[in-house]
């Protein structure tokens, strides 16, 4: 410790309880670690961060870092109170993109350390809200050693700012039973097919791909993504009746009504005499319960595919809206199918850059031209499970009913065909 | 090119399979079920037989080097080297070999690291960037969730709740966290605070005004000097005009407060995915260990535990007994606050006799 340290009354009443604790973490770097800058920075932060608990106000603010050929990638900071808290006045984030899935070895978790320990504060978060790793707190100068250093092994910078940002996929086809697609197929096609999107921020305003193996959507992609690929099957589920009969009798029946055939949203499932379940295949949808409670007992069919839905997004600025479905189910078997996806990202994309205002999420632009304009713009046909419930006000023109509804039934008769 | 400056190899997302268990690797897509041997743990089966474990724990988040490189140690001493993180930034060891289980447990809490969260425990919160280095934050996320699961470690540690509970924190109302069964979120109580001498040379003034989301915001001259002015009647106090323009305050002290929803669920099991739903406001962003938050969110998880059956979450707990008897229940008052005007509020009025006495 070559100064003397900042006093942190607050921030250490943060260092009693049972939950580990950041700042013990942040006074190690400070008081332990052998390299001078990393206890100076990591002394200045705690004095800013005390000064934010005593004031209650944030002491940040933004600005343009990037490193060569890149504009986006880097959260910058710079301190407001510089003079007081000198060698941490710039503390910036690189943000850097996981493996889908999220799997490291301890080798390459040790390989990075070592390369941020060079260059940065020695604070790290696996994995920020978007899904990056964020490294936290550097100089403006180091985010260019610090990444030129990871890239040559393999990683890179994800997204900030008005691009397609870092995707998010779930531990899926690696570990789950209940994974309908390769999540980390779909999560590396998709993302390293708009590399430049990802690099060069020139959108209205970010883009986010989501990919959970199921309807549990454990990444949230509804919710939280502009574009959401969700695993799902179309055949009959699978039950193992003998497992389910085991299930029955070890828990009882008023248990498997309770917890099981009651909870089935569209009363899909019913309990025979010989504590065999029956399921109404037609009317599942597909929501999951009733395999997270018996997962040795049921599982997904096996005609797998993926539900795409859009326009998820957070509060601001219209509020929160979680996506529509786009696309009832698509196979994502071979590599046809995977460019049938890479098409409609890429449609959906260009048609949003085209006509999203600056700083509207695709959700929000689809809410202000409607959906039926969208699929138009993005040239897809409007399909009923897009919608919870058909029009209910009359205020609308009609004139090319009967066009459409000619439309439909030629549809029906090309999948008829095609099927 | 200046020093250091370097094409970079656009590589983008690293291919997982080089740094994935091997067990893993080889039964990729072919998994059977799943088994819960006990909180923090979870034994996955593959068709062909072979199983792997999986140890989950909660850390810091905001890992420092040393940390990190505890968590390796462990996972070279103990463990068979092949971790990953949650979406809630747990740590998860695999190993192949089921007896290396309770050795790892063991080691991970000697080190002070918490093995749960699986289940229906209350998870690891998540949570955003706050004070530590955010630009716009009405508070911190680090403390506040520190603070938290000191007072509900127990909750995370084992099965007691009716169905998993996940929390969030957002330290802004842009809440780029996602929706929790129980969200802290900032909800700012005062129109922000200009400094006119700055907005002309700092803000893009037709940009801030078009980021409103009532359109409160119009040009003016003040002092002579071109700026923007506030309808305060018409301000809804969501700071979205501060990112752009930082002259235009939104946190203060005082009256930055804290607010607290309910029933946010991302799952389609059972019902469709739900959003979060008010039920408290008007909490004292009170660091360092926000003891007011804390105390009502207990409250809210003793009660849901008390009430809720089996796998019912949050939201589905509160749609079978109603609102009525929520706030009953968690004794925390309904005020006007609670009725939504928002764009399709209707909807979320009572258009029917339904109604329990």
């Amino acid at each position: 410790m070559a100064k003397k340290a900042h006093v942190t009354p607050m921030l250490d009443e943060l260092e009693n309880g049972p939950w580990p604790s950041f700042i013990s973490g942040i006074k190690r770097l400070r008081d332990e670690h052998s390299d001078d800058r990393i206890n100076g920075v990591a002394n200045s932060l705690l004095g800013q961060l005390e000064h934010s608990y005593e004031t209650r106000k944030g002491y940040w603010k933004g600005g343009t870092i990037s490193v060569y050929g890149y504009g986006s990638g880097i959260i910058p900071r710079f301190s407001e109170v510089a003079q007081a808290f000198e060698e941490s006045k710039e503390f910036h984030t690189l943000r850097v993109q996981p493996p889908a899935g999220n799997y490291y070895t301890t080798d390459i978790l040790r390989q990075l350390g070592d390369s941020w320990e060079k260059y940065g504060s020695g604070l790290v978060t696996f994995h920020g809200q978007t899904g990056n790793i964020m490294f936290i707190g550097t100089s403006s100068e180091n985010t260019q050693y610090f990444f030129n250093e990871v890239n040559e092994y393999g990683w890179d910078l994800g997204g900030a700012g008005p691009c397609v940002r870092t995707g998010m996929s779930c531990v899926g086809s690696a570990r789950c039973e209940q994974s309908c697609i390769d999540e980390m197929r779909v999560h590396r096609t998709l993302l390293n097919n708009f590399t430049d999107d990802v690099h060069r921020p020139a959108l209205p305003y970010k883009f986010k791909f989501k990919v959970s193996g199921c309807g549990n959507d454990c990444m949230n992609s509804i919710e939280r993504s502009d574009f959401a690929i969700i695993g799902t099957w179309r055949d009959d589920m699978k039950v193992d009746q003998d497992a389910f009969k085991e299930y029955v009798a070890g828990k009882g029946r008023q248990h498997t009504i309770d917890n099981i055939i009651t909870r089935c949203p569209t009363n899909a499932l019913s309990l025979n005499d010989d504590d065999s379940l029956e399921v109404d295949n037609r009317n599942c949808v597909r929501c999951m319960h009733c395999l997270n409670v018996v997962p040795k007992a049921l599982s997904p069919g096996d005609d797998k595919g993926a539900t795409i839905l859009m326009g998820g997004k957070r509060t601001l600025k219209i509020g929160d809206l979680m996506g529509t479905v786009i696309a009832p189910f698509m196979k994502l078997d071979d590599d046809d199918d995977y460019e049938a996806l890479t098409e409609l990202a890429e449609e959906v994309i260009d048609y949003w850059a085209e006509n999203g205002l600056e700083h509207e999420r695709c959700g929000e632009m689809v809410e202000r031209i409607g959906l039926v304009n969208f699929l138009e713009g993005i040239g897809v046909e409007v399909d009923p499970n897009m919608i919870a419930e058909t029009r209910s006000s009359s205020y609308v023109r009609m004139d090319d009913w009967d066009i459409e509804a000619k439309k439909w039934f030629e549809r029906k008769a090309e999948q008829k065909k095609t099927s | 090119m200046l020093e250091g400056q370097r094409t970079p190899t656009e590589s983008g997302c690293p291919d997982g399979f080089q740094y994935m268990h091997p067990l893993m690797r080889k039964n990729y897509g072919n998994w059977a079920y799943h088994e819960d041997p006990r909180p923090g743990v979870l034994k996955h089966t593959a068709r062909g037989g072979e199983a792997i474990y999986t140890v989950r724990a909660g850390t810091q988040r905001i890992l420092d080097l040393f940390t990190l490189r505890k968590l390796c140690d462990i996972g070279d001493e103990y463990a068979e080297g092949y971790v990953r993180f949650t979406i809630r930034s747990n740590i998860e060891y695999m190993v192949a070999d089921g007896s290396k289980v309770e050795p790892l447990i063991a080691a991970l809490e000697k080190e002070g690291f918490v093995v749960g969260g699986t289940r229906n425990s209350v998870a690891m919160i998540s949570h955003t960037q706050g004070w530590l280095h955010c630009d716009i934050p009405g508070t911190d996320a680090s403390g506040v969730v520190k603070s938290m699961m000191d007072e509900l470690i127990d909750e995370f540690k084992n099965w007691n709740m009716p169905n998993r509970v996940h929390i969030t924190t957002a330290c802004c109302q842009i809440n780029c966290g996602g929706q929790g069964d129980i969200a802290i979120n900032i909800q700012h109580t005062k129109p922000p605070r200009i400094n006119h001498d700055l907005v002309a040379n700092i803000c893009e003034r037709p940009s801030v005004v078009a980021r409103c989301p009532v359109a409160a915001i119009r040009p003016a001259l003040v002092n002579g000097k071109p700026s923007l002015e506030v309808d305060e009647k018409k301000c809804i106090c969501c700071g979205a005009c501060y990112p752009p323009c930082t002259p235009m305050q939104i946190n203060d002290p005082e009256h930055t407060k804290l607010a607290i929803w309910v029933g946010g669920n991302h799952s389609n099991a059972r019902g469709k995915p739900t959003f979060q739903k008010l039920v408290a406001a008007g909490i004292p962003n009170n660091p360092p260990r926000w003891p007011e938050a804390t105390a009502i969110v207990k409250k809210i998880l003793q009660t849901y535990k008390d009430n809720a059956r089996d796998w019912e979450r949050l939201n589905d707990w509160i749609e079978r007994i109603g609102w009525p008897r929520f706030f009953e229940l968690t004794e925390l008052p309904f005020t006007k606050f609670h009725v939504d005007n928002w764009r399709g509020a209707r909807r979320s009025l009572n258009a029917s006799t339904h109604i329990r006495f």
